[in-house]
């Protein structure tokens, strides 16, 4: 009994002092409210105290914050669609600020964001062309929008610190044609490899020809020309030697044509005896 | 206690370490605060323990309860932080101090709260997509990002979600980078280039977040033509082979044909210098012997021509079967059955003298052998 009359009090001492006490994260940021009034909002994170069912204590976080977008259609200069997701990266800057807009909240805050952002890519998009879009041609299309976000904040209190395009793809019914065309472009490079070989061995055929003519051709006419000083030396020759007597050369010449000429078993000579090889034959006397 | 057993060392007591860091005297004044703002809140007269000491339960009972409550806070006040890991210490949510690898002791919760991270680990993601390229072109690619944390404050605090913001950054830098170039040289040259360009993209990022992370490499897993086209690109590549072989081919022929035909050339000429070399040499040599032939013609030409003549015929007619006809007899028609004396000519008597030498033109001797063959002799005999 006794027990009970120190405890009780004692627990709802604790129970008070307890919910006059609420930290503050390094990560977050605190609103006091006094009757749902802010009374305070800029806490160090640490240990503070409020007055119990007077105060309220609202956190908000301090870190950056993403928004992730789902693929949506935007339309380019040149009337094509892409599609296209992309993420935003921001902060709660101005914490009072933030809850008098949102209310405190996120999701509205969110919703405001992404439909803000969303319509300057849209604007952005409208004014390139896909090819200018994916390239990041006239700068790109998302510094611009962070750039222009980053300013406006849009009065939420927060800071858009960066807005990246994750994907620009092109739509189904688009990649097919984009396909078509793709292989229609690797046609033509292959036939134009295979034309290209053909051509250089071809080349490479008639010049081998080409020399190998060549290289006949000449040993051709130096092998004539050494054929030509053969013969004529040799006419030199045997003209130097039979000019000597030239009647006794045709002599001694015809004789050893007719050794060569006759002679041989297939002929058959028919000789007249009245010639001078027979001058004896018939007769012994002297002539 | 259990971590003053093994060392000993003053650093490792856990009383000094809290003494140095100066930590807990100021908890001890935000106590004391707290027991001032508590008093003037409800006007003081509650004394901090001396009540429940003399209460009904027993004073065992009481022991006991502060044992174990001792035990587990003590426990609860331990942390052990691992090499690769870093600790950070919050005291109300607000941040107090890193803590180094090693045993730390600090004040239990809810007064602070230690949360561990690992610096070491290196952590990766993999990313698959399809992307258009500058000229249009849709390539596949695949990357691998490894990164790992910088600095454990900014991990910590600055970003929420940050793997996923490592994703985020890597998608959007991957689609940037391969945006700005063409597809021929993302697939072939610009390889090494393109994930160094990622890897300094996604850096860029992250810093501007303060993520506190470090992107160590990037690698290009893969960059390849989308499935549905693959086949005309793998025709493209079997093209490139074909020119390849196509050339190789024809060189093959060149590498076969030119050394023939300088082998051809090298024969013509050396024919050329042979017939060159012969018909100098036989006519130096023919020339010689008529020459030599001449000087003694000379001394006794009458006598030495009418012996080559003699000889010469002799020659000549020892060796083919010859008909004499005196036709001075007046009776002209002879009837000579020459194809019956050559189908005989053939079949008894082969060519037995024929020398047929065409390397040199005139083979036989001028002068001719004594013993001459009867049986020819005989034979003209016969047939006359």
């Amino acid at each position: 009994m006794l027990g009970a009359k120190i405890i009780v009090p004692l627990v709802l001492i604790a129970i008070i002092g307890w919910s006059s006490l609420f930290t503050v994260d390094q990560r977050e940021y605190a609103i006091l409210f006094r009757f749902q009034e802010i009374q305070r909002s800029d806490y160090e994170p640490g240990l503070h105290f409020m007055i119990p069912v007077v105060n309220t204590v609202l956190k908000f976080p301090k870190r950056l914050m993403y928004l992730e977008s789902e693929p949506g259609r935007f339309l380019t200069k040149e009337k094509k669609d892409v599609i296209v997701d992309s993420f935003v990266k921001w902060k709660i800057e101005d914490v009072e600020t933030f809850y008098k807009r949102t209310r405190g909240d996120e999701t509205i805050a969110r919703e405001l964001l992404f439909q803000q952002i969303n319509d300057s890519l849209r604007g952005e998009f409208g004014k390139r062309t896909v090819q200018e879009v994916v390239a990041g041609h006239r700068g790109d299309v998302t510094d611009i929008v962070t750039a222009a976000v980053r300013e406006k904040g849009y009065g939420l209190g927060v800071r858009v610190v960066d807005v990246r395009t994750k994907r620009i793809n092109l739509p189904e019914e688009v990649s097919s044609a984009v396909y078509d065309r793709m292989r229609a472009e690797r046609d033509r490079v292959a036939r134009q490899l295979r034309s290209e070989g053909a051509e250089a061995a071809e080349r490479i055929r008639a010049a081998a020809d080409r020399d190998r003519t060549v290289i006949l051709a000449e040993a051709y006419r130096t092998a004539e020309q050494t054929r030509g000083e053969g013969d004529a030396k040799s006419a030199e020759t045997y003209a130097g030697g039979y000019g000597r007597n030239e009647e006794f050369y045709s002599f001694y010449r015809s004789l050893n044509a007719y050794k060569k000429s006759f002679g041989k078993n297939q002929d058959i000579l028919l000789l007249d005896p009245t010639s001078d090889f027979f001058n004896y034959f018939k007769t012994p006397a002297n002539r | 206690m259990a971590w003053n057993e093994p060392g000993g060392g003053k650093d490792r007591d856990p009383w000094g370490n809290r003494r140095r860091e100066g930590g807990p005297p100021d908890l001890d004044e935000v106590i004391r605060k707290l027991q001032a703002k508590l008093k003037g809140l409800f006007g003081g007269g509650t004394g901090g323990g001396g009540g429940p000491a003399g209460g009904a339960p027993g004073r065992g009972t009481w022991a006991g309860i502060t044992l174990i409550l001792v035990i587990v806070m003590a426990w609860n006040m331990m942390y052990v932080v691992q090499a690769q890991e870093q600790g950070i210490v919050f005291r109300f949510g607000a941040y107090v101090a890193s803590l180094a690898p090693g045993l730390n002791v600090r004040w239990p919760r809810p007064i602070e709260r230690v949360e561990l991270v690992n610096v070491e680990q290196t952590r990766s993601i993999a990313h698959h997509a399809s992307i258009l390229t500058k000229d249009e072109n849709i390539i596949d690619v695949e990357f691998t990002v490894f990164y790992r944390v910088k600095d454990v404050e900014d991990y910590s605090f600055n970003v929420i979600g940050p793997d996923r913001t490592v994703e985020q950054a890597t998608e959007s830098t991957i689609r940037a980078v391969i945006g700005k170039n063409d597809m021929d040289f993302v697939l072939t040259a610009g390889r090494g280039e393109i994930a160094n360009q990622i890897q300094v993209g996604i850096q860029k990022l992250l810093d501007t977040y303060q993520a506190g992370m470090i992107v160590t490499s990037v690698n290009m897993q893969a960059a390849k033509p989308p499935e549905e086209v693959k086949s005309a690109f793998d025709d493209a590549i079997k093209a490139r082979e074909d020119e390849q072989r196509q050339i190789n081919e024809a060189e093959t022929y060149r590498n076969d044909i030119i050394p023939k035909a300088r082998g051809s050339a090298a024969r013509v000429l050396a024919d050329s210098h042979a017939y060159k070399s012969r018909v100098t040499a036989e006519a130096e040599g023919d020339a010689s012997r008529f020459v030599q032939l001449l000087v003694e013609y000379e001394k006794a030409p009458q006598i030495t021509r009418e012996r080559l003549y003699l000889e010469a015929m002799e020659s000549v007619l020892s060796n083919a079967p010859k008909v004499l006809m005196d036709t001075e007899g007046g009776n002209n028609l002879v009837y000579l059955p020459l194809d019956k004396l050559f189908e005989h000519r053939a079949n008894v008597n082969p060519p037995a003298v024929v020398t047929e030498s065409n390397a040199l033109p005139e083979p036989e001797p001028l002068v001719s052998e004594r013993d001459l063959p009867e049986r020819d002799e005989r034979r003209i005999r016969r047939t006359r």
